[in-house]
């Protein structure tokens, strides 16, 4: 087998030919002319597992067992939009501490992923290390911290669901099984650790080098009006967007690419937008608490904030405010009369939109009236956010293309790792290609 | 002095979770990388270097001409190869298609289908090349995953049973929730590992290690159609995660399910 990543500046060509440090797998590819923009590919060859073709036929219970394996690394996040989508498909109300506890699992996963992908996948490229283990030999208590703060999450995750990749007690209209309150008691102590520390990790990623870069994005998010929204709201935009997740599909196409295999998720009318943690912090900043505002502050990270290079910090201020309503949550929580409502079959269909930690998730589902699915849609985030990824690097490039090679494949690796891709997640589109004029 | 025994995690057609189980030990992660040379891992390291390895841990199931060719290649590096997962050992979820027109499949998900290159089957790593150890589970246990990295390096058997999920809840203490609930379980067909997760937390166990060492799931199929469980249900429950492994099909077919 030949080397797997080859950098090499040949007829000013930089290839990648396997991205490291980011969830599945992909390629880049950038060809430069005369010192111009002549092609930029984010190539993905994860291959297609057709999920959206294996859901028909399959009853709706099993739906969020099955969606949860499109991602380890945030099935939370599939099992939520999942069961969402069908509960608004039956009009079912979950009951309140239910929906606490849903909110509680979902953080709890923004914790451990936004944990893993800023210290294990993205600070080394802003220390200069190829991955974290070396990184931890030159900054051993922020690693050990990191991975104490990553524990944390998965630890919640594994209590609530049984284990923290691909957790058991999910089901339409609540959970098998609902924990008491003193099952969520211990969790308390670690999680004030937790709220200090990140705090303070907020403040040592702000003094990190960041490329001056902007962009006039447009940035979509789901928006609620008394909380910092994960589960629930509805979808806005910067740009005057507010819509509800069944209006979705009139308001975002998949677009065609000339010369591409892929289709692009786009905006009708207006093309690319960002989702995930920096679209958050700019649309919801309100609606975050205090103490995540002051870790924002600590930061310099300050709305309205259009360097996606900064998205690293949003991670940390949210992970500040997925401890801190973690804590609120598990403070106030008692056990629900039932763990999950009762509900009455029938044909439907379903829409929902939920905010995984790389950026909103899309799901319709329709089923007949034994519960058995007709049709699914899922439009994970990372796919979302792929036109805008590719539209950064061919921003990018031309301020930084006359640094040494292996600087500049650096950056556009870290650039492209700003977006916290999950190519499993996203193998809708596949070998991405575009051409500049 | 000795060089450290060499580690390489690749990935085929999977949801990353398996390896992502490596980051997920936390406590043992930084001692892990110190007595091993972790050389391939491209999900946690841009430091990438070729075979060969040691060990190669394989994620992942075969569904591209590409990767059946890639795993060939794999597997003529690795001195020891074990395959992570029911991707890896069974052809994971996505081997559904094997029963379905994988076509028609790809039709129905992309737009322009003449742009997509699959095989009409997913299958596991060890329909390709010899596997010297499949460790089960959808993930698997990371837990399991250590201790098989762990007996690899000393010479030693891995310590992994292969019982039931029944022997699992029983150790728990769990009220069995096929008798006391009637649930549809299929714990007593399914390898432990997972720690009987499901049952503990009140629903029936859904098969995600496969089946345990010698399981009768044609009796369990029959138990649960003379419970008068709809056939389509019977068979859905069969037909999941690790669909391919053989107790499974016999369950599924031998039944006329399918």
């Amino acid at each position: 087998m030949s080397n797997p990543v080859e950098t090499r500046k040949k007829s000013g060509t930089i290839r990648v030919d396997y991205m490291a440090r980011v969830e599945g797998e992909g390629a880049l590819l950038i060809k430069l002319k005369a010192d111009r923009v002549q092609d930029v590919k984010l190539k993905i060859f994860e291959p297609p597992r057709l999920f959206e073709a294996l859901l028909p036929g399959r009853h709706f219970l099993e739906v969020p067992d099955i969606t949860a394996r499109i991602c380890g690394i945030c099935p939370v996040a599939y099992q939520m939009t999942a069961v969402h989508a069908m509960e608004r498909a039956l009009g079912i109300t979950v009951d309140p501490m239910v929906r606490m506890l849903r909110r509680l699992l979902y953080a709890a996963e923004w914790i451990e992923s936004h944990v893993l992908h800023i210290y294990m996948l993205h600070a080394p490229d802003f220390l200069g290390y190829r991955d974290f283990v070396e990184l931890a030999k030159d900054y051993p208590k922020q690693a050990t911290e990191a991975l104490r703060l990553k524990k944390l999450g998965n630890r919640i995750m594994a209590l609530l669901g049984g284990r923290e990749i691909h957790p058991v007690s999910v089901t339409v209209g609540g959970f098998y099984k609902t924990p008491s309150k003193a099952d969520l008691q211990p969790l308390v102590e670690e999680l004030k650790w937790a709220l200090d520390t990140a705090f303070a990790k907020a403040k040592f990623l702000g003094g990190f080098e960041y490329p001056d870069f902007e962009q006039a994005y447009e940035f979509v998010a789901l928006s609620h009006p008394s909380e910092y929204a994960i589960n629930e709201g509805r979808l806005v935009s910067n740009k005057g967007l507010n819509i509800d997740a069944s209006q979705y599909e009139d308001h975002f196409v998949e677009q065609h690419v000339k010369h591409s295999n892929a289709l692009h998720s786009v905006v009708r009318g207006r093309g690319a937008y960002q989702v995930g943690p920096l679209a958050r912090f700019n649309l919801n900043y309100s609606k975050l608490p205090e103490v995540a505002r002051q870790a924002a502050e600590s930061c310099e990270l300050r709305v309205p904030c259009l360097n996606p290079f900064k998205s690293i910090l949003a991670r940390a201020v949210e992970t500040v405010f997925a401890i801190d309503e973690a804590l609120r949550i598990i403070q106030a929580y008692e056990p629900p009369p039932a763990p999950k409502a009762s509900y009455e079959v029938r044909a439907a269909t379903g829409q929902a939109i939920t905010e995984a930690p790389r950026g909103i998730q899309f799901n319709r589902y329709s089923f007949d009236e034994h519960g058995i699915i007709l049709s699914a849609r899922i439009v994970p985030p990372t796919s979302q956010n792929q036109k805008r990824i590719e539209e950064d690097l061919r921003e990018l490039i031309p301020s930084i293309v006359n640094q040494p090679i292996e600087e500049l494949t650096r950056r556009c690796e870290q650039a492209v790792r700003n977006y916290d891709p999950c190519i499993s997640c996203a193998t809708h589109f596949l070998k991405v290609k575009l051409e500049r004029e | 002095m000795k060089s450290k025994p060499s580690i390489g995690v690749f990935k085929f057609a999977s949801c990353d979770g398996c390896q992502l189980s490596l980051l997920d030990l936390e406590d043992e992660l930084v001692a892990l990388a110190g007595a091993v040379d972790i050389k391939f891992f491209p999900e946690m390291s841009s430091n990438m270097r070729s075979g060969p390895y040691d060990i190669g841990l394989v994620e992942g199931s075969i569904t591209t001409h590409h990767d059946a060719a890639r795993v060939h290649q794999i597997r003529k590096q690795c001195q020891t190869l074990v395959a992570i997962g029911a991707c890896s050992t069974a052809g994971g979820i996505q081997a559904l298609r094997n029963w379905g027109d994988t076509q028609q499949w790809v039709n129905r998900v992309y737009a322009h289908p003449e742009f997509i290159q699959t095989l009409s089957m997913s299958t596991p790593i060890s329909g390709h090349v010899p596997v010297d150890f499949e460790l089960r589970g959808c993930p698997v246990n990371k837990y399991q995953l250590l201790e098989l990295v762990s007996a690899t390096l000393a010479g030693r058997k891995p310590n992994i049973p292969t019982y039931s999920v029944c022997v699992e809840c029983k150790r728990r203490g769990n009220v069995c929730v096929a008798v006391a609930q009637s649930l549809a379980c299929l714990g007593p067909a399914t390898q432990g590992g997972c720690g009987a997760l499901c049952p503990t937390y009140d629903r029936g166990c859904y098969g995600c290690y496969g089946p345990a060492e010698s399981a009768n799931s044609t009796i369990l199929a029959d138990h649960m159609l003379a419970e008068g469980r709809p056939q389509d249900q019977v068979l859905r429950a069969f037909r999941s995660f690790n669909a391919c492994s053989w107790p499974c099909r016999q369950a599924a077919e031998g039944r006329g399910l399918s």
